[in-house]
């Protein structure tokens, strides 16, 4: 009956799929109607093949193939995304690479929505997912619920990311940062999300432990409170089902106050909250020591989701936004300050009683750089929120550098953590392939972000400078252009910080590759002369 | 927790933990760490004050304004009033100023450079680029090649009025026509030879020598005979080495077949007597004013 039901469903969407390409006003539509089509079509297949085939019992272990499978997306879009992110920033250095063949695909204008998105939402979605599915099943001592609804979100979600991805080069967007996607994707983005939710909660109800672990609270804030800022920031109404386009409900300031309550939460909930629950795990269990305080833990939990959701405002200082509203959203950014750096200090401390490992274990060295970088970025986010130093800092790339500070310091080092954690253990080996690869990979990291934040910072503050420099009467001595030629020095060198990151990256992938292959490698002895 | 009857204690710190454990991970139970707590307390503390003090919380249909008195836009406004005040005896000076004279008051020439090249920077380095030396179209104002003369009046104006703008009905205009219906296209290959002939560049003897006709028949009303240009048509002199639009084949043709409209917008509307003033001085003095 189920696949009956099944089947009848994704015949209807198929159908709607090929009238829908056939009708579509746009490009971007009309390839996202084929790929639409494509996937029903493969799925109605596939559930007509399997319609006679006897129904297994579901087994009982922990359900690790879904995890298996959102460890390489994980790995494969992070690859994806710094690739994206070394093009732009060069775009930017030497604008010759918007090259006149690849226009309009290849404007700096459409990969940069395509290289955010692939660094947040694929790469930090997909760590999310996983991780979350890993933690729950083990601090619960239950199987994910809800059967192959798991499977479900894990592909929902990688075709939300082609969705949006593809939509972004074809030029389908509704122009919202971090909310580029248009309203069907949103919908669709909606059903995996609340997917998501019903797996996470139901495995926490059957769990059999008497208590849920702090990594879980962290995770379930992360999930709840996502799902209200997606939906409420992507209120629109579409111009025409045949077509991508929609138009915002909100205008105005309104619309600019819901985007930044929506994006500074991505970071909150998305970026902070999320990987959080993941540090929360993984950080005690590869140091193999407790949690620092459990009393930290609980007040600096319910302080940061309490206290992220109203700082929002501080994006939007010197703008049409009421100063009311952007001095609330400073308060409440500087008293973030402290409930953000508990995470930080429960981790690093956490580490009591096993600093030792700092010199032989490279992961734990990672989490530790990492936990370092979330701290630097929590101090850093309070004191831009500032107004002061807002009206400094504010369009400059003082801005971009904070961001890559906490994405590729705290993000990326945590998740390639939990990465060279998961892979042995889902494929059964002792180790990773290669441990020196891993030293390799933390140190092009580490310098990588360094170059990065680094020369945004120098090149943040000049140009901040430049723009307000004015002569003895009051008249501004820079034109924009001169801020601009100016930077290109920095430029370079972002993107060398990028190439480095992107080559540790790299030796990640070739490294869980070969980890899952099978076997490590022997290290060759040093100190003895070749034969 | 602590109510458990048998204390879990970890051995390498001492410290108790709260006896759970979730897939061997276990929580000591340590208090918060005091200096987190104040500086917690402290920013929450600070955080009320600030509010008191600055505009923040909302009410019915307006939001307390504070005790200082702030607002960010009233902080620019007087930012705005003190250089304007600062200033306003000299700028009144620059606006009635004879800029033929200008160079006999020197204090008011190093203002209007400055105040002409803030202007410049905001206003017009967007098409003439921020060192004034110009791009395709757009042009170079560094030399001494004007397309509309380059003495103080004929600047003023053309700030002021703009370039074959729909907006100004005094804007400077003329219009090119475009050849491509008119001229064949030997025609075309002619009249663009002659024109290489006469800025002194490469080309076929032959066809710039049948060219020379056409040209005095259909360019030389605005380019002059010998192609010098025009400054009361804005015809661009084509016997020099300076191109608006490039002196190669494949532009010259271009501009043969269809001709170009070069468009400024009016200036007059939107900034001060002094700032034009200014902004005149400021171009007249970049190395070709007149």
């Amino acid at each position: 009956m189920g696949n009956y039901i099944k089947l009848i469903a994704l015949g209807g969407v198929a159908l709607f799929a090929a009238v829908a390409a056939n009708w579509g006003r746009d490009v971007s539509y009309i390839v996202h109607a084929m790929i639409i089509l494509a996937v029903a079509g493969f799925m109605f297949v596939r559930v007509l093949r399997k319609m006679d085939e006897p129904v297994y019992a579901t087994p009982d272990g922990y359900m690790d193939d879904v995890i298996r499978a959102g460890v390489i997306a994980t790995g494969f879009w992070g690859v994806v995304g710094f690739l994206v992110g070394v093009v732009i920033a060069f775009q930017l250095a030497f604008p010759q690479l918007n090259f006149e063949v690849l226009q309009p695909y290849g404007n700096f204008g459409r990969l940069r929505p395509l290289h955010t998105s692939a660094v947040i939402f694929a790469f930090g979605g997909n760590a999310l997912i996983m991780s979350s599915f890993y933690i729950v099943q083990r601090t619960c001592g239950a199987r994910l619920w809800g059967g192959n609804l798991a499977w479900f979100v894990f592909w929902g979600y990688n075709l939300f990311i082609i969705l949006a991805a593809t939509g972004y080069l074809l030029g389908g967007t509704q122009s919202k940062e971090y909310a580029e996607p248009e309203w069907y994707v949103d919908i669709w983005l909606t059903i995996v999300w609340v997917a998501f939710l019903l797996v996470y909660l139901g495995t926490i109800f059957k769990r059999t432990e008497k208590h849920i672990y702090v990594a879980n609270w962290f995770l379930l804030s992360f999930i709840v409170t996502v799902a209200m800022l997606h939906i409420v920031n992507n209120i629109s109404i579409p111009v025409s089902i045949w077509g991508s386009k929609s138009v915002q409900v909100f205008s105005g300031v309104q619309d600019a106050m819901v985007q930044w309550w929506y994006g500074h939460n991505a970071v909150g909930f998305f970026l902070t909250a999320g990987f959080l629950g993941m540090m929360y795990y993984f950080v005690p269990k590869q140091a193999g020591r407790p949690v620092f305080s459990y009393k930290l833990s609980i007040i600096h939990f319910w302080a940061l989701i309490f206290l992220y959701i109203w700082a929002g405002p501080h994006h939007l200082h010197y703008t049409a936004l009421p100063d009311w509203a952007s001095t609330l959203g400073m308060v409440f950014s500087i008293i973030l300050w402290m409930p953000s750096w508990g995470g930080m200090i429960n981790g690093l401390m956490t580490l009591q009683g096993a600093w030792d490992k700092l010199r032989t274990d490279p992961i734990i060295r990672m989490m530790v750089i990492s936990l370092a970088f979330y701290g630097m970025s929590t101090f850093e986010g309070p004191m831009m929120s500032i107004r002061a130093v807002n009206s400094l800092s504010h369009y400059t790339d003082w801005t971009i550098g904070h961001v890559h500070s906490g994405a590729l310091g705290w993000n990326g080092m945590i998740t390639f953590s939990a990465l060279y954690f998961l892979t042995p253990k889902l494929w059964g080996r002792a180790q990773m392939y290669s441990m020196s690869a891993i030293n390799w990979h933390f140190w092009l990291a580490t310098i990588g972000i360094i170059l990065y934040a680094a020369s945004m910072w120098v090149t943040g503050i000049m140009e901040g400078l430049m723009w307000r420099e004015v002569d003895a009467n009051g008249f501004l001595v820079n034109s924009f252009a001169d801020t601009v030629s100016a930077k290109f020095p920095m430029y370079v060198v972002r993107g060398l910080g990028g190439v480095l990151y992107l080559s540790g990256a790299l030796i990640m992938a070739w490294n869980m590759f070969m980890t899952i292959r099978g076997g490590a490698r022997v290290a060759a002895p040093v100190g003895v002369p070749a034969e | 927790m602590s109510s458990n009857d048998q204390k879990d204690i970890d051995e390498v710190t001492g410290t108790d933990t709260t006896g759970h454990s979730w897939d061997g991970i276990k929580e000591l139970n340590n208090p918060l760490p005091r200096w987190w707590l104040w500086c917690f307390y402290i920013t929450i503390v600070w955080g009320i004050a600030y509010t008191i003090a600055y505009p923040a919380w909302p009410l019915v249909s307006s939001a307390t304004s504070g005790m200082l008195g702030y607002s960010t836009r009233g902080e620019v406004a007087q930012d705005i009033a003190r250089f304007e005040d600062a200033n306003a005896e000299i700028s009144a000076q620059l606006a009635a100023a004879d800029l033929n004279v200008l160079n006999e008051n020197p204090e008011l020439l190093r203002y209007a450079n400055s105040a002409g090249g803030a202007v410049f920077r905001n206003n017009c380095s967007q098409c003439h680029g921020s060192g004034a030396a110009g791009f395709v179209g757009y042009p170079n104002l560094l030399d001494d090649d004007w397309l509309w003369g380059g003495d103080f009046a004929s600047i003023e104006y053309t700030v002021r009025h703009g370039i074959r703008n729909e907006e100004d009905w005094d804007a400077r205009w003329s219009e090119m026509t475009a050849y491509d219906d008119i001229f064949s296209n030997d025609e075309v290959d002619q009249v663009v030879q002659y024109v290489r002939l006469i800025s002194g560049q490469e080309h076929d003897a032959g066809l710039a020598a049948a060219g020379e006709g056409l040209f005095l028949d259909n360019c030389a009303a605005c380019h002059g005979d010998n192609g010098m240009g025009n400054r009361d048509l804005g015809a661009p002199n084509l016997t020099d080495a300076i191109w608006l639009y490039g002196g190669d084949l494949a532009s010259l043709e271009e501009t043969v077949r269809y001709a170009r409209f070069g468009v400024m917008p009016p200036w007059g509307e939107r900034l001060s007597e002094a700032e034009i003033k200014a902004v005149t001085a400021y171009v007249h003095q970049l190395g070709g004013g007149e």
